[in-house]
């Protein structure tokens, strides 16, 4: 496995994986902002990854693409290159390396949890595994996503003269907490706000059920009483989250299980919803997937580090430089 | 406990005070014994005898690996959130009322504390997990003073929130007599106040540019501001008492004052160690502070004394409503009519203008007060910290700067932030580390700082972190001392973050030796 550096790099052919900078090629996990960019020669990705890229960056945000369905190989040189989903967000993969019978995948961002916006994760076995640990400590136990829908639904019900504004990222979480709404009965319509519009026209398109939406507009202010509006973080802290008439603060994330962490940021009803794997999930997917070999990539990497030799795997951080916690998801 | 837990949730997630007084109201809208309860816990009154954070650590690590416990108490920063959380087993029961629960925690032998408690423990949701180990750990932090449960109380009921401030100290568990009076079944309840804990009246910092404009120096008298601690002390010929600022009886801590003191009177002052009342400093009041008793010796090598500021009481008449002229005459008579207590008086100092009393406030002959305090002439002793009444004005703050070397994460609401800083001066060619801060910054600061230790770690140690030495410190502090605990020899006395200096060069910091000479220290 020294074919690939800590950068995810490999030297030998040229090939990187989710680099920050513009590079020759370019294997993209997912749409997220801290994975795709701007500028590369070759990006290869799944369809809905490209698709995702375009809208974000523009259809010439990469010179060539080469769209992969999950499963399928593509080769350079002596290296086999496969996509398998992560459940991570619509499109999102794991990239499985093969070279002289050595497997090795890097997760990217996963969740093993259903989630109807996505593929679900699969598990592929391998030698090395290179793992993401957003939520790489044992306090992350997620809940049941149905629950703390359920506590948002509630609290639209009793508080019927206010607006929850909820903050979602626009890609991905936006979408699944919309879904999640419509699985649990909500059919009103959900509020958006400008920046998620496109990315919810392109779920839509895609035939996942996110339900009616429509995009915020200045109406009279008592119109959004008893609504639901979702809004990119950053917005919540804005001016624009001023326009609404008694609003109750939401934000939907993994970093919500931490009451302090909801407070430090203002937020009123937090709910612990995420995409990415918990404690317990990213045990299991280390024991399940059969490496020996196990790198930790952004996020809380010393406790699993610390939890990987416990269990005699040979493990050790990888720090991607420009991805530190807590400021991804 | 369902509803009490989900109410100390929406409590501390709840910025605004009106929403905060509404749900209390919500919740103290029925007056049963989980109330009772709940009232005690509000008001920091209820613990349980064997189960403290040790306990706790005890338990939580029978459950879980103790380092993965290690690393998330350090990104949680909050004990009892921490163990909620990573608690594994999970066997949630029928919900129980919080009074059955409590009472079935007390019916507990102690001998049977680790296997039972953690049964509990387990039974519960996260949540009221949360609840019962922040009870256990005490001090709740959610950002509900007493003060604002007594506002919702008294609001909701339809009664004064001064009444039932008058009255507190006197109430026990259950509050029977409170919540009858409450509902209007009773008359207010009767409570002698001669035996009775008076909230102390408190100072608001004064604002020097707002505030000497508007204030009339003529209407106000000043007194030093002793760097002791503040006592409130309760004598007749029956019995004397001592109690602290937040009205906890420390009596058994200065059998001295106890033994000695004659006299029928409640006195507001400051506790001080010292000789013939000279003050020696507050490191020697720290020798007698946190301490249950006092050993024979203890009492000998540092003796302390009260230096009086106030009278509330005079031979049973409440002087409480007298001008601060007229409280001030009973005082000095009460003062000659005991001579032999342990007790003097807090001087007075005349001045005409704020630009005089300037220099009371900065070049007061030695290092043993923080200040001066500023008092209207005819102020009533009104509990709490009222204001226009008295106000504190304190001395510059000593300053240094010091090398950023090494950081924390903080705790409580500054938990996932590196908010807690070390910083040194050079000896030689090397850093050594002269204290410790965790304030004082701005919250745009903080995020600066956050940021640039994060890019700039060169070695973690556990939690902490070590970052490259660039940044310069402009450290503020009241005091510093020679020190045999620290590598440095000194210890400072509440130092803060005073700005950070984007301007100085790392190598004209001061050396060890040039730091102990510019604040006079051996």
């Amino acid at each position: 496995m020294d074919f690939i550096n800590h950068q995810l790099f490999i030297k030998d052919i040229n090939v990187h994986i989710d680099p920050i900078l513009p590079k020759k090629t370019a294997i993209i996990t997912h749409g997220h902002a801290d994975h795709a960019r701007f500028g590369h020669d070759h990006v290869i990705a799944t369809r809905q990854t490209i698709d995702i890229m375009k809208i974000r960056y523009g259809d010439k945000c990469a010179k060539k693409f080469t769209p992969l369905r999950y499963g399928q190989k593509y080769s350079i040189k002596n290296y086999d290159f496969t996509l398998y989903p992560a459940g991570h967000i619509l499109g999102s993969a794991q990239v499985l390396i093969e070279k002289n019978n050595h497997r090795l995948v890097i997760t990217g961002d996963y969740k093993v949890g259903k989630d109807e916006t996505c593929k679900n994760f699969k598990l592929v076995k391998c030698d090395t595994l290179i793992t993401e640990a957003t939520f790489g400590l044992p306090i992350f136990q997620h809940p049941d996503p149905k629950d703390e829908i359920q506590k948002l639904i509630r609290s639209v019900k009793i508080n019927k003269n206010n607006c929850h504004i909820v903050g979602a990222y626009a890609l991905g979480k936006a979408q699944r907490v919309m879904n999640l709404l419509r699985q649990q009965k909500y059919n009103e319509t959900i509020y958006i706000h400008g920046s998620l519009e496109k990315l919810c026209q392109y779920y839509s398109k895609e035939k996942i059920n996110i339900g009616k939406f429509e995009k915020v507009s200045s109406k009279d202010k008592n119109f959004y009483e008893g609504k639901i509006i979702i809004a990119p973080p950053s917005a919540l802290k804005d001016r624009w989250s001023r326009r609404f008439p008694n609003p109750i603060i939401c934000m939907a994330s993994g970093w919500m299980t931490v009451k302090q962490r909801a407070k430090q940021q203002g937020i009123e009803l937090p709910l612990v919803i995420s995409d990415h794997s918990d404690w317990n999930e990213l045990l299991d997917t280390i024991k399940k997937s059969k490496a020996k070999n196990i790198l930790i990539t952004h996020g809380q990497e010393d406790a699993l580090v610390y939890y990987c030799k416990k269990q005699n795997l040979v493990s050790k951080p990888l720090s991607i430089q420009g991805r530190s916690d807590e400021e991804i998801e | 406990m369902k509803k009490f837990s989900s109410l100390l949730h929406n409590l501390i997630l709840t910025p605004s005070r009106n929403t905060k007084i509404k749900l209390l109201q919500d919740y103290f809208n029925k007056l049963d014994i989980n109330r009772s309860y709940a009232l005690a816990i509000l008001s920091d009154q209820l613990s349980f005898q064997f189960i403290k954070a040790s306990k706790l650590r005890e338990l939580v690590y029978e459950q879980v690996d103790q380092h993965l416990f290690d690393y998330s108490y350090d990104y949680v920063g909050d004990l009892a959130e921490t163990i909620s959380l990573i608690w594994p087993t999970k066997k949630e029961g029928k919900s129980q009322n919080l009074s059955t629960l409590i009472e079935n925690i007390k019916k507990i032998k102690k001998s049977e504390i680790n296997t039972e408690f953690s049964k509990i423990l387990s039974g519960l949701s996260n949540n009221e997990r949360w609840t019962l180990i922040k009870i256990c750990t005490g001090g709740l932090r959610i950002g509900v003073s007493e003060r604002l449960v007594k506002t919702a109380l008294a609001d909701l009921y339809n009664k004064s929130v001064n009444e039932i401030e008058e009255i507190w100290h006197g109430l026990e568990f259950p509050y029977q007599n409170l919540f009858q009076w409450l509902k209007n079944e009773t008359s207010k309840p009767k409570i002698d106040f001669k035996k009775l804990f008076h909230p102390m009246m408190l100072a608001n910092p004064i604002d020097e540019e707002k505030d000497f404009k508007r204030l009339d120096a003529n209407e106000f008298q000043a007194e030093y501001k002793w760097d002791g601690i503040r006592v409130q002390l309760m004598v007749s010929s029956k019995s004397v008492s001592l109690y602290s600022r937040t009205g906890d009886n420390i009596s058994s801590a200065f059998p001295e004052i106890i033994e000695t003191t004659k006299g029928d009177a409640v006195i507001d002052g400051e506790l001080l160690v010292g000789r013939n009342f000279k003050p020696s400093g507050f490191n020697d009041l720290q020798q007698r502070l946190n301490r249950k008793k006092a050993s024979k010796d203890l009492q000998n090598k540092f003796p302390v004394f009260i230096r009086a500021y106030d009278i509330l009481f005079y031979k049973g008449k409440d002087l409480r409503k007298f001008s601060l002229l007229e409280r001030r005459k009973y005082l000095e008579k009460f003062q000659k009519e005991n001579k032999t207590n342990q007790i003097d008086l807090s001087s007075i100092i005349n001045f005409s203008t704020w630009k005089e009393l300037t220099k009371y406030k900065n070049n007061f002959h030695d290092d043993l007060n923080e200040g001066v305090m500023i008092k209207l002439k005819n102020s009533e002793y009104l509990p709490g910290r009222k204001k226009g009444y008295w106000y504190k004005w304190k001395k510059n703050p000593k300053l240094v700067d010091a090398i950023l070397m090494y950081a924390q994460r903080g705790h409580g609401k500054r938990s996932s932030y590196y908010s807690d800083f070390t910083f040194g001066v050079w000896k030689e060619s090397e850093l050594v580390p002269i204290g410790k801060a965790y304030s004082g910054y701005t919250d745009k600061e903080l995020l600066v700082l956050d940021k640039f230790i994060r890019n700039n770690t060169i070695n973690k140690f556990g939690p902490v972190r070590e970052v490259k030495k660039e940044i310069i410190l402009e450290v503020a502090f009241d005091d510093v001392f020679t020190s045999t605990r620290h590598k440095s020899g000194v210890a400072m006395r509440f130092p803060r973050i005073h700005r950070i200096r984007w301007d100085k060069p790392v190598n004209e910091v001061l050396t060890i030796s040039e730091f102990k000479k510019e604040f006079k220290l051996s």
